[in-house]
């Protein structure tokens, strides 16, 4: 069981760790400092490490790192940052979405890839998109008014965009994603979103 | 934690036939890794040497590819085909719109990413929720090695809880089937504990054909039931036995017959009598047999009650 030099490349930064062949994609990301990939089950039940893996939602649990050498791969902290979140991100704190936390990442990873393919999802779709994704807190019901919120949103900002709005948002600066690792990358302190009381007040 | 195990990472199908015949027994295939990764770790299989094919290229023949060959009426699918990608698949709507529908139940979005057509098929899983709509389309399993490639029933390839007959020198490399006629109509239907991520208690695949001569007499906006004779069905069952099974007496009762509700109902009844079921985690035997009766008389009924045009119209996925 020799180790060998695996490429990873995460969130637009490229890695070269010594891994050895029984090493996951998961334990992989989180050694390096991709925190936001949760350990929940390690058996593809509960969806709290889904990554992007070129585009493709998968649970990390259940790659194997040197066969993910070479994908693109994308967290949830490699989508937006503290100052500038995505509207996936800023839905999901507005919507209340967010309780303990520990499914978010794995949520807004399944929901982006929904995004990506289907811009105006049903209930029905978000619904089937998110269910290899767990919540014991939320209930569900949040977290798919968010999804629904941030496809309202991006829809908004392409149109905003097309009008010559040339903000552009790099996503994957490394300092930026060491905040946005942290605990309060969901919280709002302006109070200015959804109306729900914030840090799990029901 | 998983076990310790070398890992081998072939870059062409050839290459992987070879270090498989040079590997014997000791090499075990890794292509999406979500049952085989979960049971090494939970303990219950520690491999020497496992062998990725799950990078193997799109474009290795027939491996990673959907394919249609017209030429000699064989819809064949690589072995390394995600379950998501079947969904996707226009070819599957199309000429195998049963294994669709299958494959939409199959585990979670994220899983169907990962866990291949091969996989589930060759891992062997009572429970392989691929293998009864593929029993009931008549499928074959190709099995290459480094010595040449052989074709086996779907049938003959599934033997037991987590045996198969391919050699340890051998990979899965592609399902095929005929392209069902016209008039053949499918149906699937799976019950489990929940709507996701859910192994099989019981699922059920069937498949009628029926006959020409009638369908064409029949009018657009009719339904067969009860009125069109099955010139031959097919049923399959998962979960229910050691093995995905056939269920031919049940088959035979049908032939013949239009699908009237005592058809179906006697269908149904048979079809039991071909389970061996056991108790587990999931339902108890008594509760599965129940099970299969009533799903068995459910897929019937869904084949009998479907609309003849929206079967003609190609739109039968809707369904």
């Amino acid at each position: 069981m020799q180790p060998k030099i695996v490429t990873l490349y995460v969130n637009g930064h490229t890695h070269q760790v010594a891994l050895a062949p029984n090493v996951t994609l998961l334990q992989a990301l989180r050694d390096l400092g991709y925190t936001d990939v949760k350990n929940g089950c390690e058996k593809g039940d509960c969806g709290a490490c889904a990554v992007l893996l070129n585009g493709q939602p998968v649970n990390s649990c259940l790659v194997l790192a040197w066969q993910a050498e070479r994908a693109e791969i994308v967290t949830d902290a490699g989508l937006g940052t503290i100052d500038h979140p995505h509207p996936l991100q800023e839905a999901f704190a507005d919507a209340g979405a967010v309780q303990c936390g520990y499914c978010t990442p794995g949520f807004i990873i399944a929901a982006k890839a929904l995004l990506d393919r289907v811009p105006h999802p049903t209930e029905e779709q978000i619904r089937e998109a998110l269910s290899g994704n767990l919540c014991r807190c939320t209930g569900y019901g949040q977290i798919v008014e968010a999804v629904q919120m941030a496809a309202e949103k991006m829809r908004g900002d392409k149109e905003t965009r097309r009008q010559g709005d040339k903000e552009t948002r790099r996503q994957g600066d490394k300092e930026t994603r060491r905040q946005g690792a942290g605990r309060t990358r969901f919280g709002r302190i302006d109070g200015s979103g959804g109306g729900r009381p914030e840090g799990g007040g029901r | 934690m998983l076990p310790e195990f070398d890992l081998l990472m072939p870059h062409t199908l050839p290459e992987a036939l070879d270090l498989l015949a040079q590997g014997g027994p000791d090499v075990v295939p890794l292509a999406g890794g979500t049952a085989l990764l979960v049971d090494m770790r939970g303990g219950h299989l520690r491999p020497r040497t496992l062998m990725d094919v799950s990078h193997l290229p799109a474009s290795s023949e027939p491996f990673g590819k959907v394919e249609c060959r017209q030429e000699d009426g064989h819809v064949a699918v690589g072995g390394g085909v995600t379950i998501a990608a079947l969904v996707d698949s226009p070819l599957v709507a199309r000429y195998g719109p049963v294994l669709g529908q299958a494959a939409r139940r199959f585990a979670n979005p994220l899983v169907r990413n990962r866990a291949t057509l091969g996989g589930n098929l060759a891992y062997a899983s009572p429970a392989a929720d691929m293998a009864p709509p593929l029993l009931v389309l008549g499928a074959e399993v190709e099995l290459a090695s480094a010595a040449g490639s052989r074709r086996v029933p779907l049938e003959d390839f599934m033997l037991g809880v987590h045996q198969t007959a391919r050699r340890p020198d051998e990979l899965l490399t592609a399902v095929r089937w005929l392209i069902p006629p016209p008039q053949a109509v499918g149906a699937y239907r799976k019950l489990a504990l929940r709507q996701a991520t859910a192994i099989s208690v019981v699922s059920v695949a069937v498949m009628v054909e029926f006959d020409a001569e009638a369908m064409t007499h029949l009018p657009e906006s009719s339904e067969p039931f009860g009125k069109v004779e099955c010139r031959q069905a097919r049923i399959a069952l998962g979960a229910v036995a050691p093995r995905p099974i056939r269920a031919h007496a049940a088959e035979e009762v049908l032939r013949g017959r239009p699908l009237t509700p005592e058809a179906i109902a006697e269908a149904a009844r048979l079809a039991v009598e071909a389970t061996c079921c056991i108790d587990d985690l999931r339902g108890s035997a008594t509760y599965r047999r129940r099970v299969t009766e009533v799903l068995v008389r459910r897929a019937l009924s869904d084949v009998a009650t479907f609309p003849k045009a929206r079967k003609l119209s190609g739109r039968e996925e809707e369904g």
